[in-house]
């Protein structure tokens, strides 16, 4: 099987020490990583491969600095990593990155297949949670966000349970699919020696703008609608009452139905009710 | 399976030392690995730091053009502290703002990143987050190091061990017995930010140059070390260094020297304003030549602190750890080539030192750590005299100038006594001269 991972390089927040007398970051020597969701996605991804058998491949956008964190990746265990750098992508928001991804992974799906692409949750320098998805409806395959586990996978078909606000879901999807994870979806392993050996040593593959299809509209600042104009926690969801239905689906039904009812969000119409008009 | 690997030169740490030896070794045909612990070179770095020009030039010329230096130090001062009282010395050379230079101050973290990608590009293999747990041996014989993971033995034909001061690899070897806390000083240190303009208006410099001010007496409460303070580009680095014998003796803690220091007259105003942004501690090698531990074994040889390769009086350590790396790297690629990894041949890089200026100058004050251990006046009395004879000096008061004199040779006999003083006077000349 193919897994393709999509990770981002970030800076190191956790490595940013505050000053313990003034309270101010101390941000000498801040090195970057690979975006915490993102090294459990490809984690999943190794230990998929390690059972299923294939490869992993990893898939980066961004500076050319960015190989550091492909070459982590490498490290671990990847088989190949493939960074997306050039000039014309830089400014791209969520809807340009996820175009370019996704443009890059369909060269990889037409030249070698793709069973899986993995992403995390989100990055932590944006929070933004859009490129999976973004990703998963331009290639038009299933996507499952929010993966907190992987029950199995076999030719062309993928269970996991999704981590919902509260509760989970057990879904499951056709192959290709592509999955978002959470933190708690698995361990991230440490390094072997020859696997570190073989990463200092890996060169990856460099695509620029070139090497695949694009259209210069949809990339870079061009290519990114989206302004900021304020970034701010919005308040958590309040009210709302859960009906479980799990033990006995049919009283659960009635139930609910009673409650829609109750509450004149749906209402019966006259003429079921026996009106005349 | 994958192959195993062969290395002909193993290095262990990446500072100064260890990248000295493993550019030596490659340039001289050997496959060479740099195996360190940390994040990247130079992320667990405490140096002051003042890098000598010279020395860093054999390793790479002119590498002033590119490496990320602070500033050319043009002045390099003095002051001995008693009580509020300093009693100051320096020299100042404007042509060491200009190459060839003398001295550069430097960001550790900075520069052995920089120094590790001139490593790298000239082709040794550097493996980070790595920790070497011992050497790997076929009987007697070295043949790698055995690192902290998985499948984690590395074969070798030589290692050179350039772990730092608490050489823990070295020690397994026997070839480094535990440190003594005469042996040792324990410095910390902070990065304390302010604007360039302000650092060069208040060390008197032209824009872009650098100074150094070591003080000593009272800053240290009187104990065997210095405090000092360099000038970094937007940056002092503030720090103080005594040796752990005193610590203890005195149950002193380095964190409230420090804050001593920060809060004294002569130094507030140098640092007020400024911002700590950085806090360190380390250990300074300081036994001297007579605490050299063996430096080879077969396959094997020890570079830079983990050798005690420090000089304290003259505040040089990186110079002696890229000397010696240098030389274990050239001995290591003679030995592998003639094929002789014994340890007749690793004896070699011992002789050698012997020969420059490491162990010559180490050998010339291979008496010094006695000699202040067993003299303390020479950090309490003596900064007293100096301040006190400096204070009467300038003193005016109406008294005539002969009488003044004779005052002052009272305060200096009363606080030392003539035979005693004589007796220093020798005793200093005897181990400095
Ligand atoms: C506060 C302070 C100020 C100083 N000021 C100056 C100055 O102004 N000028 C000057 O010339 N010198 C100065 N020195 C001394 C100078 O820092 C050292 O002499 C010099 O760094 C020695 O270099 P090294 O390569 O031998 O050791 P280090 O620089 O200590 O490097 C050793 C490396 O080995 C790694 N390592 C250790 N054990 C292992 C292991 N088991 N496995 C893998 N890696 C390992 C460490 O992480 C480290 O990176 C100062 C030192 C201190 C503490």
């Amino acid at each position: 099987m193919h897994f393709v991972v999509c990770l981002k390089q970030v800076p190191d927040t956790s490595e940013v020490r505050i000053d313990p007398k003034t309270n101010t970051l101390m941000r000498e020597g801040v090195p970057s990583i690979i975006n915490p969701y993102d090294a459990h996605a490809l984690e999943e991804a190794l230990a998929l491969r390690d059972k299923a058998g294939g490869k992993v491949t990893v898939l980066s956008m961004g500076p050319p600095q960015a190989v550091d964190s492909l070459r982590k990746a490498v490290s671990l265990g990847a088989d190949e990593a493939i960074l997306l750098s050039d000039r014309a992508f830089a400014g791209s928001d969520t809807l340009a990155t996820s175009y370019i991804l996704a443009q890059a992974l369909e060269k990889i799906r037409q030249e070698q297949g793709i069973d899986l692409v993995l992403c995390g949750k989100q990055a932590i320098d944006g929070d933004t949670a859009q490129v999976g998805p973004g990703i998963a409806r331009r290639l038009d395959i299933p996507q499952l966000t929010y993966v907190i586990k992987v029950d199995w996978i076999k030719e062309g078909e993928i269970q996991v349970h999704r981590k919902l606000e509260d509760g989970r879901e057990v879904a499951r999807a056709k192959l290709p699919a592509l999955l978002t994870v959470e933190k708690e979806l698995n361990e991230i392993r440490y390094a072997t020696f020859p696997n570190m050996l073989r990463a200092a040593k890996y060169e990856p593959l460099v695509w620029g703008a070139d090497k695949f299809h694009l259209s210069p509209a949809e990339m870079g600042l061009k290519g990114s609608p989206t302004s900021v104009s304020r970034i701010f926690a919005p308040p958590g969801r309040t009210g709302g009452e859960q009906i479980m239905a799990i033990d006995d689906p049919g009283s659960a039904a009635i139930s609910l139905v009673g409650k829609l009812f109750q509450q004149n969000i749906i209402m019966v119409h006259p003429i079921a009710r026996g009106g005349r008009d | 399976m994958r192959a195993v690997e062969e290395f002909d030169v193993i290095v262990v740490g990446a500072g100064p030392a260890g990248l000295a030896a493993a550019m030596t070794a490659v340039r001289n045909g050997m496959k060479t690995i740099v195996i360190e612990r940390g994040e990247f070179p130079g992320a667990k770095n405490v140096m002051g730091g003042v890098l000598y020009t010279q020395p860093t030039s054999r390793l790479i010329p002119e590498f002033y053009q590119e490496a990320p230096l602070e500033r050319p130090v043009v002045e390099q001062r003095y002051a001995f502290l008693e009580g509020d009282n300093a009693f100051t010395a320096g020299y100042r050379a404007p042509a060491w703002a200009d190459p060839p230079y003398n001295a550069h101050t430097v960001l550790r973290a900075k520069f052995d990143r920089w120094l590790a990608k001139k490593a790298e590009a000239e082709g040794v293999l550097i493996i980070t987050e790595t920790v070497v747990e011992d050497l790997l041996y076929k009987g007697d014989a070295v043949v790698g190091v055995r690192t902290g993971r998985a499948e984690g033995d590395v074969r070798g034909k030589v290692v050179i061990l350039a772990e730092g001061v608490n050489a823990l690899i070295a020690k397994k070897a026997g070839l480094h017995t535990q440190l003594g806390p005469e042996h040792v000083a324990v410095a910390v240190k902070e990065i304390i930010s302010l604007p360039r303009e302000k650092i060069e208006d208040r060390f008197c410099l032209e824009e872009g140059q650098g100074a150094t001010l070591e003080l000593l007496g009272g800053a240290t409460a009187g104990m065997i070390g210095t405090a000092f303070i360099y000038t970094n580009q937007d940056s002092l680095s503030v720090g103080i260094g005594c040796l752990l014998s005193e610590m203890v003796k005195r149950q002193a803690n380095p964190n409230d020297l420090l804050e001593r220091l920060k809060a004294h007259p002569f130094v507030r105003k140098l640092i007020q304003g400024g911002e700590t942004k950085e806090y360190m501690g380390h250990l300074i090698p300081e036994g001297g030549y007579k605490a050299i531990p063996k430096m080879y074994r077969q396959g094997v040889m020890v570079v830079g602190d983990a050798g005690m390769l420090v000089n304290g009086i003259h505040r040089e350590g990186s110079n002696l750890a890229m000397v010696s790396g240098m030389a274990a790297g050239e001995v290591a690629a003679g030995a592998i080539n003639s094929h002789d990894l014994s340890e007749q041949s690793m004896k070699l890089y011992q002789d050698r030192l012997k020969e420059t200026f490491v162990l010559k100058d180490l050998y010339k004050y291979r008496n010094s750590a006695h000699l202040f251990e067993e003299n303390p006046q020479f950090f309490t009395t003596y900064p007293e005299i100096l301040s006190g004879a400096a204070r009467e000096f300038f003193t005016v008061d109406s008294m005539p100038k002969a009488d003044k004199q004779k005052k002052i040779w009272k305060m200096v006999t009363g606080k030392r006594a003539k035979g005693d003083l004589i007796r220093d006077m020798w005793k200093l000349w005897r181990t400095m001269g």
